[in-house]
């Protein structure tokens, strides 16, 4: 893509650039290494005000973005690795796309910090709490403003590893260990897919640099090639580890045992949206490979669907949304799998805003009924939070797709361009959509509304957070408000701000593939009726969940209650973690038993001990040798003579 | 062969092996079953001169001097050694009051 990305000639730009992922890392040190001597105002002014920082200089990033000429440019800062052939500068590069998950993640993370700085001031462990986030947030911020795979490998890494840290970041609990190793694992496992699909992609096109790879892949390889369905199958599968897809989505519910703001930075702003962020990115050769789309649009609508099912019957709060996460990320590949890249980053988006709005809300929520998660055990408590439900309420109507909410704006979109595509797909997905709906009112209404269902002792301790965690409740509630207006449906508006701005992303693609980016005109009938079926599949929804929990109260059955065959086995979400308990994990368990039991102990153990064992042996016989008397040393030296001249004479 | 003085000759080659094997053995078995260490040291002369005898004879039989120039070396080389050996047999029998080496088990370090 050298026609199109030029080196910043500006030293400028390469400040901003450097110092956007180098701050919150200065954060990281500062917080890490002064872990427990700094006091905890101090530390909470660093972590946030470092993502803060970061957020500001992408801010002129962007706005000068325009007065650059609208027109991508990437910035060395040092030579990185050039063995051989491979050669890997140290770059970001800056255009449309980084831009705009530049914004996300620190707007967002921004956001996140402070509030964290709020719900964490409790914690013993306040300094390293914010060094980890700020961590989280340089290698998300690696990730997506590196200028080649390898550098997006390692962003990927450390956001893989961050979350190990932060879920697990109660370590004295055995749960939440083992949450963190299971999201730890299982990301390794998508990880191997993706390093491999670095590879080929080195070994096809002889670079890893994204503009040069998308120009060799455009020019040279052919729609479908079965190197380029090798190669974005293999990314995909990375992708569905990060963003938690079928069948490697297990790890993203267990990460709930992490600190809530911790849940929001993963689930909204930074690591499930990577998977998204990298197949945007290497549209090129996605759009090459209309085969493996369409895995991906079928992987991305059974993920959408299924998870929305659990989502139904989970009664800890925290759970409905890590399925709703599922299930949106769900619906954002679906969006890719049928090509609207720009849909499913608007998407991307406006969940980065709700998501994160609902998080927080239900920190909020678990804040005020000192850790309880039960959905069971609140209710009533509307009166009590007034705020956290008033934006609660926003990022209920905003996920249910309710206009003018901005989940409506990219939901609607996302499904207009399946409907497109396939009518069956679409169906589903409204299907999912209804879903959403009912589990996000049938949250609301257990959590808000009724008679409270706590211990006397939770009613006293009911109040209203402190305004460092009402504030990013407010802004965020705003953004979930407006931010659908980015991207106005045809109908309404000609100009799709998103849409045109991110344009040029593709630019290479539509050189490469020209066919596949005709525009589909929907007509307008149908894009009203397609309206009109979403919004009111929503709203039947919503009706149907005020009947069932807001006026009949009823509440989920206790744990260990009688239920029907098909409720239990939602319920227990299809027991896929005692399948793949069952499947993966017990035998090589076994496996591993069995080897320590025979291999170790019966072969590898008796050989090690043995040459242990002979060596102490021929010690203590040898040292008869050495008996220090000069008759037996001239014997031996004697018999070592003739030993000598005996095989001299056979020889 | 022709410039080998014939009193020499008189005695084959052979004679001079087999004796200063003979010797050699002698002085082995000395070195192994004596317990004196004088003794010792005089079997060990005893197999140098072995070896010398079989020096001088090869040297004789190929008219080759270098082999006599060895024995002298090795002569003197041996009373050096010899001078010293005695000196450390003395002060071990002034320390002990024994020459004999069964009860000199003190190489042990």
């Amino acid at each position: 893509m050298q026609e199109f990305i030029l080196p910043a000639n500006n030293a400028e730009m390469t400040w901003v650039c450097l110092l956007i992922p180098l701050l919150p890392l200065i954060g990281f040190l500062i917080n890490g290494l002064g872990n427990r001597k700094l006091p905890k105002g101090l530390a909470g002014l660093v972590g946030c005000a470092t993502v803060i920082g970061s957020f500001l200089l992408s801010l002129y990033l962007f706005f000068g973005f325009e007065g650059y000429g609208n027109r991508p440019y990437t910035t060395d800062i040092f030579n990185w690795i050039h063995v051989g052939a491979l050669r890997i500068p140290f770059s970001f590069q800056i255009d449309q796309l980084s831009l705009i998950m530049l914004l996300l993640v620190t707007g967002v993370g921004s956001v996140i910090h402070i509030y964290s700085a709020g719900y964490m001031s409790h914690d013993e462990n306040f300094g390293k709490f914010f060094s980890f986030l700020n961590l989280f947030v340089f290698s998300m911020l690696l990730l997506v403003m590196g200028s080649n795979y390898v550098m997006m490998f390692v962003g990927w890494e450390g956001v893989g590893l961050c979350s190990y840290l932060l879920i697990g970041f109660w370590n004295k609990v055995t749960p939440y260990n083992n949450a963190a190793k299971k999201a730890f694992i299982i990301n390794r496992i998508g990880d191997l897919g993706f390093l491999l699909g670095i590879f080929l992609i080195f070994q096809t096109y002889g670079s890893v640099v994204y503009g040069e790879v998308f120009n060799q892949a455009s020019q040279l390889s052919e729609v479908n090639d079965g190197v380029v369905i090798a190669i974005t199958l293999l990314l995909f599968v990375g992708a569905m580890g990060k963003s938690a897809q079928l069948p490697l989505y297990t790890w993203l519910p267990d990460a709930m045992a992490g600190p809530t703001p911790v849940s929001a930075l993963i689930h909204a702003a930074t690591m499930v949206t990577a998977g998204i962020y990298m197949v945007i990115r290497s549209n090129v050769l996605y759009t090459l490979a209309p085969d493996t789309l369409e895995i991906v649009a079928i992987v991305g609508l059974a993920t959408a669907l299924f998870a929305a099912t659990i989502g139904l019957f989970q009664n800890d709060i925290k759970k409905v949304l890590a399925y709703s996460t599922v299930s949106q990320l769900g619906y954002m590949f679906l969006a890719l799998g049928v090509m609207a890249y720009s849909s499913s980053l608007f998407h991307v988006l406006t969940h980065a805003f709700f998501k994160a709005l609902l998080f927080l809300g239900a920190g909020s929520v678990i804040h005020a009924m000192s850790g309880e998660q039960d959905l069971r055990k609140m209710g009533g408590l509307k009166k009590a939070l007034p705020i956290t439900f008033i934006t609660f309420l926003i990022g209920t109507l905003a996920i249910s797709g309710i206009p003018p909410f901005a989940g409506f704006f990219s939901k609607d979109e996302l499904l207009a361009h399946v409907f497109v595509h396939s009518k069956v797909m679409w169906g589903f997905g409204v299907l999912t959509s209804f879903m959403t709906a009912f589990y996000m009112f049938r949250l609301l209404y257990l959590a808000f509304y009724g008679n409270f269902r706590g211990t006397e002792e939770q009613r006293h301790h009911l109040h209203e957070s402190p305004a460092v965690m009402t504030i990013p409740l407010i802004i965020l509630a705003i953004l979930s408000t407006i931010g659908g207006f980015m991207g106005l449906p045809a109908v309404f508006s000609e100009n799709h701000m998103l849409g045109n701005f991110l344009s040029p992303v593709y630019e290479l693609a539509r050189r490469a593939v020209p066919s596949a980016f005709e525009a589909h005109h929907l007509s307008h009938e149908t894009e009203y009726m397609l309206m009109a079926v979403s919004v009111g599949v929503a709203v039947v929804a919503i009706i149907m969940a005020y009947f069932i929990y807001g006026k009949k109260r009823t509440v989920p059955a206790e744990e260990g209650a009688a239920l029907s065959p098909l409720h239990k086995l939602v319920y227990n979400k299809y027991y896929v973690d005692e399948l793949y308990n069952g499947l993966f994990v017990k035998p090589v368990m076994g496996l591993s038993t069995g080897l320590y039991r025979f291999v170790e102990k019966g072969i590898i153990d008796p050989i090690v001990n043995g040459f242990g064992k002979a060596t102490l042996g021929g010690g203590r016989s040898l040292r008869f040798v050495q008996s220090g008397a000069t008759g037996s040393y001239l014997l031996l030296m004697v018999l070592g003579i003739a030993l000598i001249l005996l095989l001299n004479f056979i020889n | 062969m022709n410039d080998i003085p014939e009193v020499i000759r008189t005695i084959p080659l052979n004679y001079y092996l087999y004796f200063s094997t003979a010797l050699f053995c002698i002085g082995i078995i000395g070195v192994l079953t004596r317990r004196n260490a004088i003794i010792i040291f005089m079997c060990i002369e005893l197999m140098l001169n072995s070896v010398n005898l079989l020096l001088t004879a090869f040297s004789s039989y190929r008219s080759d001097p270098n082999g006599q120039i060895f024995v002298f070396f090795i002569m003197a080389v041996a009373a050096a050694e010899v001078a010293v050996g005695l000196a450390i047999i003395v002060m071990i029998y002034r320390n002990v009051r024994s020459t004999d080496i069964n009860i000199l088990n003190k190489l042990k370090w």
